[in-house]
């Protein structure tokens, strides 16, 4: 179980995933070695499950990113298994999100320009198994973006 | 725009998945060596392709059962700023993402919560009643997963 003070190091662990364990000691009043024996407990224990790089898509020339909104034909037998497995092959998609409500299925689709979108769009999205509708949202965007949770 | 061979795509598909290893781990696995990964690594961080690193951790053992994605349309447009929503919705320690979109919904939102009775009451009480926020649609996240997508 987690403590107070668990929880204060994650919260400034997360703020900052940059930071070493030196720092995040200072900032939580600990000795490094507390610290760190601390975050070794979170992540044996599963609740650290590591730290990732975050990839700008639009500094890799992929400025545009649309959310495609998808409605299943679900009298289909294993039409989430076939849609899901379709969508895996294209190189495009940079998220699968299933859900329960109104969608189905989310998938976030990175493209380079809207031709390019367009085309893959036509080409490969409309010709992914059992869509029974779809919806676009385009990103503008990203307002808050940390993914924080409030520990 | 920065152009990638195939071993900056490795290192960055290696990055995603644990930034903690060092430039001599990564080098040994792409085949090169401890100073060649670590200019390469620096090259993709002065381009902005690795725009950070995000801790990540294990909503469920933290206790937070729910996620939901809410689309959000503004009523009333025009008389409350853009701006004024976005600072009050991403102060909400529950929402975890904040994305301005154009077509169905203005706004989506990525929300945390205990369990479903917490994420009512983190609807009723926050998000309803921000500025300007109008329609509200709410799905529940089943499952979720990060392609490498164009670096795969």
């Amino acid at each position: 179980m987690l403590d107070d003070m668990d929880r204060r190091i994650l919260r400034q662990y997360q703020a900052e995933p940059e930071m070493t364990v030196a720092d995040l000691a200072e900032r939580c009043g600990l000795t490094q070695a507390t610290c760190w024996r601390r975050l070794e407990a979170m992540r044996a224990g599963g609740v650290i499950e590591g730290l990732e790089a975050v990839i700008d898509w639009a500094a890799l020339g992929y400025s545009v990113e649309v959310s495609l909104r998808i409605t299943l034909e679900k009298s289909v037998a294993r039409a989430f298994d076939e849609f899901l497995a379709a969508a895996r092959e294209i190189p495009e998609v940079v998220e699968i999100q299933t859900f329960l409500g109104r969608v189905d299925v989310r998938l976030s689709v990175g493209a380079r320009d809207l031709p390019h979108y367009q085309a893959i769009y036509r080409d490969r999205i409309l010709t992914l198994p059992h869509i029974a509708d779809i919806e676009a949202l385009m990103h503008i965007a990203r307002v808050k973006t940390d993914e924080a949770l409030p520990v | 725009m920065i152009a990638l061979d195939e071993t900056d795509r490795h290192l960055l598909r290696l990055l995603v998945r644990d930034a903690t290893q060092s430039a001599g781990a990564l080098g040994r696995i792409v085949g090169l060596s401890q100073p060649a990964a670590w200019r390469r690594i620096k090259r993709l961080e002065d381009a902005g392709v690795i725009a950070g690193r995000r801790l990540r951790l294990n909503a469920g053992a933290l206790g937070f059962g729910v996620t939901v994605f809410l689309g959000v349309k503004l009523a009333r447009k025009g008389q409350v700023s853009l701006a004024d929503f976005e600072r009050a919705v991403s102060a909400i320690p529950e929402v975890q993402t904040v994305e301005h979109v154009l077509g169905l919904y203005d706004f989506r939102l990525r929300v945390v919560a205990r369990d479903l009775p917490d994420f009512e009451r983190v609807l009723r009480r926050r998000i309803m009643t921000l500025p300007g926020a109008g329609e509200v649609e709410a799905n529940v996240l089943l499952s979720e997963e990060r392609r490498p997508g164009p670096i795969g």
